[in-house]
């Protein structure tokens, strides 16, 4: 909602500057969004009449004026605006002022010839009218006056942003009557006076669904002449309320929606077929609207319909054809109230949104339906003339104002501040709620404007709201104190991301809507799970996996010339829509060389290894099995599940060739995903005795086929039961010189210590042995 | 032969001072003490000189002898010092050049900042909650007192997700994971409740996904005097200010009432950084928590709004490119 300030004050003017009044509008809940003024500002400029105008001696498109400021002596100006002529009065620039921009208005030869002042255009005065040429004042515009008085240049324009619960301020008038409850400013509305009929032409009103349009109110009136040109006050107001003008007719409907809050309407009479029923569309019916939107109308629409069709989609658009033109002679006015439901969301269905539709979808004063007709009667006979008929009007049952209990109590549990019934009271009164006080409980009947009061809570809102938000302390609460628990067996994800940042990777944060294809890729998902109203292509489906994502980051940074990239992310990955198939994973991604470009190690690229220790880090204490896998993007030689206990929680593995080709990666990055909850148990530490004796290191190198895997020993090696090993640990894979074609030599460290005593050799000896007989069960032999 | 001594003596220091290493010191040495040495020589000549002199003479011998073993040692340490002096001379490192090995990564600006708020809301016994984000009508809108017809509900904001037996949509909003918090804990409740949410809606300053972090706190006796007291000390904390000057506007949501706006003074006025209330009851009704035994208040804020304030990032398309040049500032 946009207005002038200097309207609203017309209808109550508190003693506050217009940056208080702004203030006041905001710290009430009616946020002034914009606060311009309505124009730049400028100095100096008056109203002054053209006496004459002869043509520079030097310049075909200069003209010498001599102008009437108001004085006995009249002032030459050249000009070079086409539209000036002598007899119409214009701003005129004295010499001093300065306009919009700085610019100062000297006496100057122009082309030879001496100039006071400039006679200005709107543009030059900052209030752009789309003319090009001088602001044409009107022939009665005082002679002298400075122009910021007589176009009220000294005002402001405010925009309001209301919250949709505030419909009763769609209006100067409900505006007005919030200023006046917040300030206790006495108001001086327009007055409205019934118009007295001049004849007895009526329309017949019959309401068709009365939930829908309980009350409508119409009448006609004749000989209205068209030609009539809206006054320049009205303009102005409309046009600082953002509306411009269009015809007289139409201008006072809508000057009365936005001074009353009341949807009016203007059908041509001649157009329409006998009486007015608002009723629903029946099936096969169509209108074509006054934006030219033809129209196939639906079953839940509500019409205004005459005899034989409907005539305006009732309190959104009126009917094109019984519009008011320039040949309409008679017109019916309509002022009506439609339920708020009934309304609600057709507008946004059809594409559109009017001025009419925002009011009635969210609430408009059933209860002022009348006085509306009236003033705009009234302002239709003043503009246009011609004679008004009776007013003709049906109501139903309108919607009911509950009475509403507000306990005083309640207030202070709620707010956190104790006001007395008094207090309450005094500021429900004036927002005009009338009230009935019983001891703590304050019975609370709200106005026909007011559609956002239905519980208690509705109430201490607008008590707190006219109390101050301000107003209520910052008060430390009596709650109780408690600790949060935290459990010794379980860690939570900030220590999962920790384990990775400290081991070189960043962070990213990818869309959980991805492209189809990468879900295919990346995934093997042939059916993932789509958005019904996509924002784009590439956001179309939600991801089950993050690799998407990490390699399409890659791909990013690898275009902005980095030349190593170690990202990971934790997020959703959706398996299906239910609560429990949306689970957290965390995802890594690692190309490039495996330590920064440095001068003191290798260029060596990061591979398998390298992130299978990562992911060990993110595992640890915990120990994974790696397992031989196959999955859609990644290489099958190069990849593993991830096992912990028996259950796979995630992958590990190098990007596969074809899609290392396909994103045009030129190396293949190592990526890794591990489901989220099956790292965040951890096992609380209990400790174990230390031994005092000395521990024993033996080595062990053994020669197996090339295609033993390593995990294949040690699990054969945990079959020797032996209380004095206490760690087996590969050190070193060789193949070559001494080392047969075809097999690798594998050595080992085996830990070994009692706790009761030193170990001796043939302790010693036993157990490697043991270790050398179970190693035999892969073919393996000790290496000569 | 006394004055011979002193000769010998005085030749032999000399000898060892010209040294420069311990294998020339070593020959030397044994060119004086040695077997054939020249001061094992005089020690020789004492058996054939008569009793009164070799006394005498004895005296001066084994002083020049116990003078150039004095001699040696100190020479002896001195090319010792010399030698390690020369090898840690060697030995220096330019301790200018780089460390070797890995930096550290860094985590995501947005976390920092979430982080940052959990730790200032658990450090006052709020827990972390959390959802899914793919949520139904429910926890998403009915249960949060958003009428069927709000606007909220339109396509134009919502994205829905095809393949519920129920309209199922990205949740718009951290809200619904409060319902459900509120579903699976009787009062008291102190929750604070981050996540990405997700609104169709994209350019400059809209991202289709972003990060919303809801506060919550349902218990007898929790006032709007307690919403205005944890967000102020909220607000303080996280910008480390302890005179930002905080307002709360009136505003309008469906799942609070009182509803408020919350905006701080900065340095070109005021900035809107959150909405807050306290809770409906119809939303509490809708939880199976009764209002008139307990009240409460929520908030919400955006995180990546929290982010660019904090760190002065200006444009909000740089949290989701994962551009590491932008990313690696935060370490």
């Amino acid at each position: 909602m946009k207005f002038s300030e200097q309207w609203l004050r017309a209808w109550v003017n508190p003693a506050l500057s217009s940056d208080e009044l702004a203030h006041l509008l905001t710290m009430a809940g009616l946020e002034v969004e914009e606060n311009e003024a309505a124009a730049p500002a400028f100095t100096n400029v008056f109203v002054a009449e053209v006496l004459s105008v002869t043509k520079h001696p030097d310049a075909d498109r200069l003209n010498v004026c001599s102008v009437n400021v108001g004085e006995a002596e009249a002032v030459q100006i050249v000009c070079g605006a086409p539209n000036v002529k002598p007899g119409i009065r214009i701003p005129c620039a004295r010499i001093g002022a300065v306009l919009p921009g700085d610019f100062k208005i000297k006496q100057a030869k122009v082309r030879g010839v001496e100039s006071f002042g400039m006679l200005c255009s709107g543009d030059e005065l900052g209030i752009p009218d789309g003319v090009d040429g001088l602001l044409v004042l009107p022939t009665d515009a005082p002679v002298g006056a400075p122009i910021r008085d007589y176009l009220q240049l000294d005002d402001r324009l405010l925009m309001l942003k209301l919250t949709p619960n505030r419909t009763d301020c769609l209006s100067i008038k409900g505006i007005a009557r919030e200023v006046a409850a917040l300030t206790g400013t006495v108001q001086s509305p327009v007055a409205i006076a019934a118009v007295q009929p001049k004849n007895d032409d009526v329309r017949s009103v019959t309401l068709g669904s009365t939930d829908a349009c309980p009350r409508y109110a119409g009448r006609v009136i004749r000989n209205i002449n068209q030609a009539a040109t809206t006054p320049d006050w009205m303009k102005q107001r409309l046009a600082r309320s953002g509306i411009r003008s269009i015809s007289a007719t139409v201008d006072v409907t809508n000057y009365v929606l936005l001074e009353q809050g009341q949807p009016m309407h203007a059908f041509d009479l001649a157009k329409l077929d006998g009486g007015i029923t608002a009723r629903y569309a029946k099936a096969g019916e169509t209108i074509k609207l006054l934006n030219d939107k033809e129209l196939a109308l639906e079953a839940d629409m509500l019409v205004i319909a005459d005899d034989k069709k409907p005539v305006a989609l009732a309190g959104i658009m009126g009917g094109g054809d019984t519009g008011v033109t320039e040949a309409t002679r008679d017109i019916f006015l309509e002022s009506a109230f439609f339920a708020p439901n009934v309304i609600a969301g057709k507008a946004r269905r059809l594409g559109f949104s009017s001025d009419s539709s925002h009011r009635f979808e969210r609430g408009v004063d059933f209860g002022a339906c009348r006085d509306a007709l009236e003033r705009a009667t009234q302002l239709v006979l003043e503009i246009c003339g011609g004679e008004a008929g009776p007013v003709v009007e049906q109501i139903a049952e309108l919607p009911a104002r509950k009475p509403v209990l507000l306990r005083v109590s309640r207030v202070a549990k709620v707010l956190g501040v104790a006001l007395s019934a008094d207090e309450i009271v005094a500021i429900l009164n004036r927002l005009g709620l009338a009230t009935v006080v019983s001891g703590d409980a304050i019975t609370v009947t709200p106005p026909s404007y007011r559609f956002d009061i239905e519980i208690e809570e509705d109430l201490i809102e607008e008590v707190a709201r006219v109390f101050g938000y301000d107003n209520v302390p910052v008060a430390a609460s009596n709650a109780k104190l408690s600790m949060l628990p935290q459990s010794g067996n379980a860690r939570g994800k900030a220590a999962l991301k920790d384990i990775l940042v400290a081991r070189d990777y960043q962070e990213a944060i990818n869309y959980a809507f991805v492209e189809e294809k990468w879900e295919a890729d990346f995934a093997g998902n042939a059916a993932p799970i789509k958005l019904i109203n996509p924002i784009a292509s590439q956001m179309s489906v939600m991801r089950s996996t993050l690799f998407g994502g990490l390699v399409n980051a890659l791909k990013h940074n690898l275009n902005r010339k980095q030349e190593r990239v170690r990202l990971f992310e934790l997020a959703r990955v959706f398996h299906g829509v239910a609560a429990d198939a949306q689970s957290e994973k965390i995802a890594g991604l690692a190309w490039g060389s495996r330590e920064p470009e440095q001068w003191g190690a290798g260029k060596e690229r990061v591979d398998f290894y390298d992130v299978k220790a990562d992911v060990e880090a993110l595992i640890a204490p915990r120990i994974a099995e790696f397992r031989r896998a196959s999955h859609p993007a990644l290489h099958p030689g190069r990849s593993a599940d991830v096992v912990l206990g028996g259950v796979v929680i995630g992958v590990i593995g190098e990007l596969h060739p074809k899609w290392v080709q396909q994103y045009e990666l030129g190396n293949a990055p190592v990526l890794f995903e591990i489901d989220v909850a099956a790292l965040l148990a951890v096992d609380k530490v209990e400790a174990k005795a230390v031994s005092r004796f000395q521990p024993v290191r033996r080595d062990l190198a053994l020669v197996v086929d090339e295609y033993v895997a390593v995990a294949e020993l040690l699990s054969v090696f945990s079959d020797v039961k032996s209380p004095f090993i206490t760690g087996i640990e590969l050190f070193d894979v060789y193949r070559g010189k001494g080392v047969d074609e075809g097999k690798k030599s594998l050595a080992f460290k085996v830990l070994m210590q009692d706790t009761h005593k030193t170990l001796t050799d043939e302790e010693v000896d036993g157990v490697v042995a043991k270790l050398i007989r179970q190693g035999e069960k892969c073919g393996a032999t000790l290496r000569a | 032969m006394v004055a011979n001594v002193q000769a010998i003596l005085d030749e032999g220091i000399a000898a060892l001072n010209a040294t420069n290493d311990p294998q020339e010191l070593e020959n030397a040495k044994a060119r004086y003490t040695g077997k054939e040495g020249a001061i094992t020589a005089l020690l020789k000549q004492l058996g054939t000189l008569p009793p009164e002199e070799k006394k005498t003479f004895g005296a001066t011998v084994n002083q020049a002898k116990q003078a150039f073993e004095a001699a040696l040692t100190a020479r002896r340490e001195a090319l010792a010092a010399e030698k390690l002096a020369k090898q840690l001379a060697a030995e220096a490192l330019d301790i200018t050049l780089p460390g070797r090995g890995r930096p550290t990564g860094g985590l995501h600006p947005v976390t920092l900042v979430q982080q940052r708020i959990e730790n200032l809301f658990r450090s006052i016994g709020f827990d972390v909650a959390d959802g899914p984000e793919i949520e139904n009508d429910f926890h998403n809108f009915a249960a949060l007192n958003i009428p069927q017809d709000h606007p909220a509900r339109a396509m134009q904001d919502t994205f829905y997700v095809e393949g519920g037996d129920e309209p199922l949509v990205l949740r718009t909003h951290t809200s619904p994971i409060q319902v459900r918090y509120m579903l699976g804990n009787p009062p008291p409740i102190k929750i604070v409740a981050p996540g990405r949410v997700f609104r169709v809606d994209s350019d400059a300053t809209h991202s289709p996904m972003f990060h919303q972090m809801e506060g919550l706190w349902v218990e007898e006796g929790v006032s709007f005097a307690d919403l205005k007291s944890v967000v102020v000390d909220f607000l303080r904390n996280f910008f480390e200010r302890d005179d930002l000057q905080v307002r709360f506007r009136p505003s309008f949501f469906p799942f609070t009432e009182p509803s408020a706006e919350i905006d701080v003074l900065g340095a070109r006025g005021w900035l809107e950084v959150g909405g807050c209330g306290m809770v409906h009851p119809n939303v509490l009704k809708n939880v199976g928590i009764d209002p008139e035994k307990y009240t409460g208040f929520a908030f919400g804020i955006g995180l990546d709004r929290f982010a660019m304030l904090y760190y002065g990032v200006n444009d909000l398309r740089l949290f989701f490119e994962n551009d590491l040049s932008f990313l690696g500032q935060f370490k």
